[in-house]
C-alpha cells in the first residue's frame, strides 16, 4: 500500500526536474487539488442525496396518486341568473350536457330553452307541440342519459320528447344544433292518447329500455295504465316497427293518489309513489296480468310523505326523499319465497327541509338533492356517502339537474333563479366502508365483500372491496409460510449446529441457487406441472405428509441402533441429511405409485369427485399448489437469515450447556434457540413480508378469483396479482386505477413496516450477542 | 460436539424411549429438512433441464391401431408419445373414456399426432388397453411446418408446378434435397420481410413524421416550407421505390419455392399436399442413426437459441426474448452501478454519520424487500405515463396522440429495475467501503492526499469486490423479474427488436421481449398449451442458464479483484 502512495504522490507533482516543484507549481496544483476535492465532494453529496430523494419519490408518488381520493368533494355557485327564456313559468326539467356549453330547460309553458349555463343567454327557443286547450297536469323524465322527457295533459295524451344537442366539430371549434324530436308518435301526431276517455293525468312515468319505450300514467279517478310502444327490428329488411300496446293496471291499495312512478329498463318492475309514505311495487314482466306485489312505508317519520323519488343509474336503486327531510335508499331483493321485496338499504344524511328533487348522475351510481330550504346535497350509494353540501340561495329549490359528466348542477328556485353549480367529484366510490366493509350491492340479496372492477355494461356498479384481496394476499402466504417455516427453521438449525462443514459447504451454494431461481420459473412449474399432478395424484400428497416423517424416523433408528457400528467410519455424523435424501426419494416415489391404490381403497376410485361429494369445492390451481411453489420461494430467506442467526449463538453458551450433561437436543432447544428467537423472528417476518408481496406465483399457480376463504383447495387473487393484471387496463387517473395504486402503497408500506421491525429486532440481538 | 454424543448414544443401543429422549430423532428429522430442500432444489432444475432439453430430441414416432368402444373398428394412430401416466379407472370414466367396470388402473398415453389443420387436436389421450402393439415405421415423416405445428405421415409423392415427378421412395429423396434448396429461399424471404422490408417501413414512418412535424411548425415562410416539402416528397418517391423492388424480389422468390410441393398420406389415409414454401424443416425420426439424431438434435437447439417466435409464440426461437432480457440488462446496470455507488459513497464517507443517517440507511436496506409489483406501479405512473408523456409533449409532437415514450419502453424497464435494484447495490458497495480498515484511509491522508484522493485512489478500488457483489446480486434479481416489466415494458410480441441498422440504432422507445415474460405468456396464455408446453421448459432452462452464467461471469471478476486487492492491502 506504501508503495501505491508514494508512487500516487509522485505521479501527482508531476515532475521529473527535481524532488519537488517550483513554488508557484505548487500553490497551483495544490489549488486544483483542492478544487477536484470540493468538485468531489458536491458532485458525490449531489449524487447520493438525489438517489436517496429517488428512493423517497417512490413513497412519494404513490401516495401523491392516492391522494386525491381522499380530498372532499366540493359544490361551488358558479354564477347565478333569472330563468333563461322568462321567469313566468315554471321550469319542470334542467339538463346541462357532458361539456358544460349548453343546457336545456323545459318549462310548463310548452318550451324546450336551450342556453348557455354558464351565463344564461338563450341560443335556441323550440315550441313544443301541445295543444293549447289542454294544460299540462304532470311531467316526468327517464333516465337522464336517454334525454327523455314526457308531458301528461288533463285530456288524458301525453307527449315524450327528447332533445338532442347535436355537437360538431369545426375549424372554430364545437358547435350546436340543438333540436328536440319525438321517438313515439301516434301515427303522425307526438301526442300519444294514454287514456281514450280522455281523464286527467294526475301522474306520469316514462323510461327506455331494450324494448322500447314504456310511459305509466295515474289518472285521475285512480286508475293505472301503462303503455308499450314494442320496438321490433325486421330480420328480413332490418326496418324497426313499434307497436304500441296499452294495458290497464290494478289502482293503488286504498284509493291512494300517485305522486310519482318509476318504470325500469328492464320491464320488468314498476314502482308508484303515494301521498302517504308508500312505495308500491308491481310487477309488469308480463303487462296483461301485472300485479301490485308488495306496499311498504319508504318514509319513517309520521306523517310525513314522499316528496321525491327517483331511480339510481341502471334502475335498481330507488332513493326516497321525504318531506321530513329523509333520503333513503331501497332495493327490490328477493325474499325466501323468490318475491322481490321493496327493502331498505341505506340512509344518507338527512335534510332539515323536506327534500324536493333528487336527481341521479348519467354515468356513476351518485345523485343529488334538494331541498325545500335552498340547500343542494351529493350523495354516493356504493360508498353510502354524503359528499358535500352547499347553500344555494335563500328560497326553496325546485329542479335541479345534473351536467352529463356529473361536474356541475343548475339549481332552480321557486322564483325561478337559476344557479349554475361547479362540482368536483371525481372519486365518490371510494370511502372506508366500501373499501373495508361489507357493502350491499345492487342485485345482491346482503351486504358482502366483492372485489370487481369492471364489467361490459354501463350501468355497472364498480365493486372495490379491498377485503378479498387482502384475505387472498394472506391466505397465499400463511400457506406459503406453513410449508416454508418447517422446512427452513429445521434445517438451518441442523446446517447450522450439526451439520459437517464439508456438507454445508455443498448445501449453502445449492440453497443460494434456490434464492435466485426466477419466481417466474417457480410459478410456470406449480401452474403447469405441480397443479395437474397434485390434482392426479391428491392423495399422495396426505400419504407424504404422514409418511415422510416415519421413514425418516425409521432410518434414524435403524441407522443409529442397528447399523451405527459397521458404517461408522464411512459416514460419519454430520451426514445424516445426505443419508435422508435417498430415504426422501423412495418416500416420493412410493407414495406417488401408491396414490392410485389409496383413491381405489378410501374413495371410491377419485379423491377429487369424492372432495366435490363431500361438499369441498377444488380448483385444480389452489392454495395448496401456491403454498408449496412460494413456500419454496421463501425457504432460501428464512434459511439464511436463521442459520446466520444460530450459527452465530456465542459458542460459550452451547459448550456450557453441554459441559453441564444436557444432550445436544436439548442445547438446542433450550439454549440455541432461545438465544437465536428473536433472529428466527426476524426471519419468519422478513420470509412473510416477501411472500406477501410475490406476484408471479400466484398469479400463475391460482385462478385468481376473489375469493373470500381460507379453503386450501381453492385458489385467491391477492393485492399483488390483481395489480399485475388490472394496472394496464385500467384509465389513467381514474377511481380504479387510484385504488390500484392504493394497494400498492398498502403493499409497499406493510413491507416496508414488516422489513423495518425485523431488521430493529436483528440489530437488537447482534448488540446482544456481542455483550454475551 | 454434537458428533460425539450421538455415537455414544448409538453405540448403547438404548429403547425407543431413551432414543427419543436422547433427541437423535429430532436431530434426525431437522437433516431431512435439509434433504427435503435439497431433492426440491436439484429436482426442479432436473426437471427444467430434463424437459427442456428432451424437446429437441427427434423422438421416435409409433404407430398403433386403437379401439376406444371395444367392439368399435380400430383406427390408425401415428404420433409422438408425449407423456404416460396411471390413473384410477373412475377417474378416468368420469372423464368420458370407456372404461370397463371391473377395472381398477389405466394406463394411458398422450400421443402428439400433429396434423392440427386436419383433425383439429394435435394432442390427444390414448387408454393402453384399447391400443394394438406399438409399430415403428421406417418411412413416417415429421414435418415442421410455418403455421398449424408438426405434421405426421408419409410421403407419397413428389411435385412440381401441381403435377406428380416422382412417387414412394424415389419422392422422399427428390423431396428432401429440394429440401434444403427452397429452406434457404425460405429463409429469404423471411430475411427480406423483416429486415429489409422492415427497415424501409421504419424509415416511411420516420417520413411521415416528419410531415406531419412540418404541418405542425407555423412559422416558416412559404418558399422553404415548399422546398422541404419537395425534399420529403422525393425521398418518399425514392423509398417507395426501393420497396417496389423488394417486394419484387420477395414475390420472385415466393413464385419459385412455390412450385414445389410433396403429397403426404396422414394416419386417416387422406391424401394431403403440402408446398415446400410452409416447410421448414422434415426428418424421418424412425430412420435416424444416432448422429444423424444427434446434428439434428444441435441444429434445433440453435434454431431455438438463434430464431424469430411463430405460431402465437409456441413454436419457432426464442432470440427476440434473450436479445431483449440482456439488453434490459445491460442498460439498467449502466444506470444503477454508478448511482448506486456514487449513493453508498456518500452514505459511507461523507454524510454525517447520525441517527438520520442510520434511518436512511435502514430504509435502503428495507427497500430490498419492497415487493416488485410495487416498483412497477410506480414505473408505470410516473416513468411511463408521466416522464414519457411529458417527453412525447415536448419531443415528439408530431407523432401524437400515438406516443412515443409514453407508452411501456425497454428505458422504463430497465430504469424501473435500477430503481428496483439500486438497495442491493447500494447496500453492498457500502460493506465494502465498511470493511476496509480505518488505517488505510489515515495512512492516504496522512501522507498528504485530500479526502477525494483518498477515496478514488485507495478506497474505492479496495471496495471493489463489494460494489461487485452489488452489481451481480442486482443483474441476477434484475433477469429474473417479470411482474413489474409487464406494467412498463415488456410485450407477447414485439414486431422489431429495440437495436437495429436505423439510425440511432439503438431505439430505447420500443417495447421489448423477455425470457420470463414469454414463460409466463406461453405457458398461461396462449392457445395451445399443450404445444407450447416443451418450449416453456426450454425458455425456462435457458434463463436458468444465463441468470447462473451471469453469476458466474460476475463472481469470477469478483474473486478476481478480491485476490489482487487482498494482496495489495496486505
Amino acid at each position: 500500500m506504501n508503495d501505491t502512495a508514494r508512487s500516487e504522490a509522485r505521479s501527482s507533482g508531476g515532475s521529473d526536474r527535481g524532488f519537488l516543484p517550483d513554488g508557484e507549481a505548487r500553490r497551483k496544483l495544490r489549488r486544483w487539488r483542492g478544487v477536484k476535492d470540493h468538485f468531489a465532494r458536491y458532485s458525490v453529496g449531489t449524487f447520493g442525496v438525489g438517489v436517496i430523494i429517488a428512493l423517497a419519490l417512490i413513497f412519494i408518488y404513490l401516495f401523491s396518486e392516492v391522494l386525491p381520493m381522499l380530498r372532499p368533494a366540493g359544490i361551488d355557485v358558479a354564477s347565478s341568473y333569472a330563468a333563461p327564456g322568462g321567469i313566468d313559468t315554471d321550469t319542470r326539467y334542467v339538463a346541462v350536457n357532458r361539456h358544460r356549453d349548453l343546457a336545456v330547460r323545459y318549462t310548463t309553458d310548452r318550451r324546450a330553452v336551450f342556453f348557455l349555463p354558464e351565463t344564461g343567454a338563450v341560443t335556441h327557443e323550440v315550441d313544443l307541440p301541445l295543444p293549447a286547450d289542454a294544460d299540462v297536469s304532470a311531467f316526468t323524465f327517464a333516465e337522464p342519459r336517454t334525454e327523455l322527457v314526457a308531458y301528461g295533459l288533463d285530456d288524458g295524451r301525453a307527449l315524450v320528447v327528447q332533445h338532442r344537442y347535436n355537437e360538431r366539430f369545426s375549424e372554430t371549434g364545437r358547435q350546436y344544433r340543438p333540436d328536440v324530436v319525438f321517438p313515439v308518435m301516434d301515427g303522425s301526431d307526438p301526442l300519444t292518447v294514454i287514456d281514450t276517455v280522455g281523464r286527467r293525468i294526475k301522474a306520469i312515468g316514462l323510461q327506455r329500455g331494450s324494448g322500447g319505450v314504456s310511459i305509466a300514467a295515474a289518472l285521475e279517478d285512480g286508475d293505472m295504465r301503462l303503455v308499450r310502444f314494442e320496438e321490433r327490428t325486421s330480420f328480413m329488411t332490418g326496418e324497426v316497427t313499434v307497436r304500441r300496446v296499452v294495458h290497464e293496471l290494478p289502482p293503488l291499495p286504498q284509493s291512494a293518489l300517485a305522486t310519482r312512478i318509476l318504470l325500469d329498463i328492464t320491464g320488468a318492475h314498476m314502482l308508484v309513489g303515494d301521498d302517504r309514505g308508500f312505495l308500491h311495487y308491481y310487477d309488469i314482466r308480463r303487462p296483461e296480468r301485472a300485479t301490485l306485489v308488495h306496499s311498504k312505508r319508504v318514509v319513517r317519520g309520521g306523517g310525513a310523505e314522499v316528496t321525491a323519488l327517483d331511480y339510481l343509474l341502471g334502475t335498481v336503486s330507488i332513493v326516497v326523499g321525504g318531506s321530513d327531510g329523509s333520503v333513503s335508499q331501497y332495493m327490490l331483493v328477493r325474499d325466501d319465497d323468490n318475491i322481490n321485496q321493496i327493502t331498505f338499504v341505506r340512509d344518507f344524511t338527512s335534510h332539515g327541509a323536506a327534500v324536493t328533487q333528487v336527481m341521479p348522475e348519467y354515468i356513476r351510481k351518485g345523485f343529488a338533492t334538494a331541498d325545500a330550504a335552498g340547500l343542494v346535497q351529493i350523495h354516493y350509494s356504493t360508498s353510502a356517502r354524503t359528499l358535500a353540501r352547499e347553500q344555494v340561495g335563500d328560497r326553496p329549490l325546485a329542479v335541479i339537474g345534473f351536467g352529463a359528466r356529473a361536474n356541475a348542477l343548475i339549481a332552480v328556485d321557486d322564483r325561478e333563479r337559476f344557479y349554475h353549480l361547479d362540482v368536483r367529484n371525481p372519486h365518490p366510490e371510494v370511502s372506508i366502508r366500501a373499501l373495508w366493509g361489507r357493502v350491499w350491492y345492487e342485485g345482491r340479496s346482503q351486504p358482502e365483500f366483492v372485489w370487481q372492477s369492471s364489467s361490459a355494461t354501463d350501468e355497472f356498479e364498480g365493486k372495490f372491496s379491498l377485503m378479498p384481496l387482502t384475505l387472498g394476499t394472506l391466505k397465499a402466504a400463511f400457506y406459503a409460510m406453513l410449508f416454508a417455516m418447517p422446512l427452513a427453521i429445521a434445517g438451518a438449525i441442523y446446517s447450522a449446529y450439526f451439520m459437517s462443514p464439508k456438507m454445508r459447504g455443498l448445501v449453502k451454494p445449492s440453497i443460494e441457487v434456490m434464492e435466485a431461481l426466477p419466481t417466474v420459473i417457480l410459478g410456470f412449474l406449480a401452474g403447469l406441472w405441480l397443479a395437474p399432478f397434485v390434482e392426479g395424484h391428491l392423495p399422495s400428497v396426505f400419504s407424504l405428509l404422514l409418511l415422510m416423517p416415519l421413514f425418516m424416523l425409521i432410518t434414524a433408528f435403524v441407522w443409529t441402533t442397528v447399523l451405527a457400528p459397521f458404517v461408522r467410519q464411512f459416514v460419519p455424523p454430520g451426514w445424516e441429511s445426505a443419508v435422508l435424501i435417498p430415504v426422501v426419494l423412495f418416500t416420493g416415489w412410493f407414495c406417488v405409485s401408491l396414490s392410485p391404490y389409496i383413491e381405489l381403497w378410501f374413495f371410491n376410485g377419485d379423491m377429487r369427485q369424492w372432495l366435490t361429494d363431500v361438499g369441498i369445492t377444488y380448483d385444480q390451481r389452489n392454495a395448496l399448489v401456491v403454498g408449496v411453489a412460494m413456500g419454496f420461494a421463501v425457504i432460501p430467506t428464512i434459511y439464511s437469515i436463521t442459520e446466520d442467526a444460530v450459527f452465530n449463538v456465542p459458542k460459550h453458551l452451547t459448550q456450557g450447556s453441554l459441559a453441564l450433561g444436557a444432550t445436544p437436543w436439548q442445547t438446542v432447544t433450550k439454549v440455541v434457540l432461545l438465544t437465536a428467537s428473536p433472529g428466527i423472528f426476524s426471519a419468519v417476518m422478513i420470509g412473510f413480508g416477501r411472500a406477501v408481496g410475490e406476484t408471479m406465483i400466484v398469479l400463475m399457480a391460482t385462478g385468481n378469483s376473489p375469493v373470500m376463504n381460507f379453503n386450501i383447495f381453492e385458489g385467491m387473487r391477492t393485492l399483488s396479482a390483481n395489480i399485475a393484471v388490472e394496472m394496464p387496463e385500467a384509465a389513467v387517473g381514474g377511481t380504479h386505477y387510484r385504488i390500484l395504486f392504493l394497494a400498492a402503497l398498502v403493499l409497499f408500506v406493510l413491507t416496508f413496516v414488516l422489513n423495518t421491525a425485523a431488521e430493529l429486532v436483528r440489530d437488537r440481538l447482534r448488540k446482544r450477542y456481542s455483550s454475551l | 460436539m454434537a458428533r460425539k454424543e450421538l455415537t455414544t448414544t448409538s453405540r448403547d443401543n438404548p429403547g425407543l424411549k431413551a432414543w427419543f429422549g436422547q433427541g437423535t430423532p429430532w436431530v434426525w428429522l431437522s437433516g431431512g429438512a435439509v434433504s427435503i430442500s435439497m431433492v426440491m432444489v436439484i429436482g426442479l432444475i432436473l426437471l427444467i433441464a430434463v424437459r427442456g432439453l428432451a424437446h429437441f430430441w427427434p423422438a421416435a414416432v409409433v404407430e398403433f391401431d386403437y379401439v376406444a368402444v371395444p367392439g368399435d373398428d380400430p383406427v390408425r394412430v401415428i404420433g409422438e408419445v408425449n407423456r404416460s401416466e396411471t390413473m384410477t379407472a373412475q377417474a378416468m370414466r368420469e372423464a368420458g373414456f370407456a372404461v370397463p367396470d371391473d377395472q381398477a388402473l389405466v394406463s394411458r398415453h398422450l400421443i402428439k399426432q400433429g396434423n392440427r389443420d386436419v383433425t383439429g387436436r394435435d394432442f390427444i389421450w390414448y387408454l393402453e388397453d384399447g391400443m394394438s402393439e406399438w409399430r415403428y415405421p421406417a418411412d413416417v415423416v415429421q414435418i415442421e411446418r410455418l403455421q398449424w405445428g408438426d405434421f405426421f405421415g408419409f410421403v407419397r409423392s413428389y411435385l412440381i408446378d401441381g403435377i406428380a415427378v416422382a412417387q414412394g421412395p424415389q419422392a422422399r429423396a427428390m423431396f428432401e434435397e429440394k429440401l434444403r434448396e427452397t429452406g434457404a429461399l425460405v429463409e429469404q424471404i423471411g430475411r427480406i420481410e423483416r429486415f429489409d422490408i422492415g427497415n424501409v417501413n421504419f424509415r416511411m414512418e420516420r417520413l411521415r413524421l416528419r410531415q406531419r412535424g412540418l404541418e405542425l411548425t407555423v412559422d416558416l415562410d412559404p418558399s422553404t416550407r415548399a422546398q422541404i416539402e419537395a425534399e420529403l416528397e422525393a425521398e418518399q418517391t425514392l423509398l417507395e421505390d426501393e420497396y417496389e423492388v423488394l417486394e419484387a424480389q420477395r414475390q420472385a422468390l415466393r413464385d419459385e419455392v412455390g412450385r414445389f410441393a410433396i403429397t403426404v398420406e396422414t394416419m386417416e389415409g387422406r391424401m394431403v399436399t403440402i408446398g415446400l414454401a410452409d416447410i421448414v424443416h422434415a426428418w424421418w425420426p424412425n430412420d435416424m442413426s444416432v448422429p444423424a439424431k444427434l446434428s439434428h438434435y444441435v441444429g434445433e437447439f440453435w434454431k431455438f437459441v438463434s430464431g424469430f417466435p411463430r405460431e402465437a409464440n409456441t413454436e419457432g426461437g426464442i432470440l427476440p426474448a434473450i436479445f431483449g432480457t440482456v439488453l434490459m440488462v445491460l442498460i439498467m446496470s449502466v444506470v444503477v452501478t454508478p448511482f448506486g455507488v456514487l449513493a453508498a459513497i456518500y452514505l459511507r464517507e461523507y454524510a454525517k454519520q447520525g441517527p438520520l443517517v442510520r434511518t436512511i440507511r435502514i430504509s435502503v436496506n428495507n427497500l430490498a424487500g419492497v415487493p416488485s409489483i410495487v416498483f412497477g406501479v410506480f414505473g408505470l405512473g410516473f416513468f411511463v405515463y408521466f416522464l414519457g408523456g411529458t417527453i412525447d409533449q415536448t419531443f415528439y409532437a408530431e407523432a401524437l396522440p400515438s406516443p412515443t415514450f409514453g407508452s411501456p419502453a425497454i428505458i422504463w424497464a430497465s430504469l424501473t429495475l435500477a430503481l428496483l435494484t439500486l438497495p442491493v447495490v447500494i447496500v453492498s458497495t457500502e460493506e465494502g467501503l465498511a470493511r476496509i480498515p480505518s488505517a488505510i484511509r489515515e495512512g492516504s491522508l496522512a501522507l498528504g492526499a485530500t479526502k477525494a484522493e483518498t477515496l478514488w485512489r485507495t478506497v474505492v478500488p479496495l471496495a471493489a469486490p463489494g460494489m461487485m457483489t452489488g452489481l451481480i446480486l442486482a443483474v441476477a434479481r434484475a433477469a429474473g423479474e417479470v411482474a413489474p416489466l409487464m406494467l412498463v415494458g415488456v410485450v407477447k410480441l414485439a414486431p422489431s427488436l429495440p437495436v437495429d441498422g436505423n439510425p440511432p440504432f439503438l431505439h430505447l422507445d420500443r417495447a421489448f421481449m423477455h425470457l420470463g415474460f414469454h414463460i409466463f405468456d406461453v405457458g398461461f396464455q396462449s392457445p395451445n398449451v399443450e404445444a407450447g408446453r416443451p418450449l416453456v421448459y426450454a425458455t425456462a432452462l435457458i434463463l436458468v442458464l444465463i441468470i447462473i452464467v451471469l453469476n458466474l461471469t460476475a463472481i469470477t471478476i469478483r474473486n478476481h479483484l478480491r485476490e489482487k486487492y487482498k494482496s495489495e492491502s496486505d
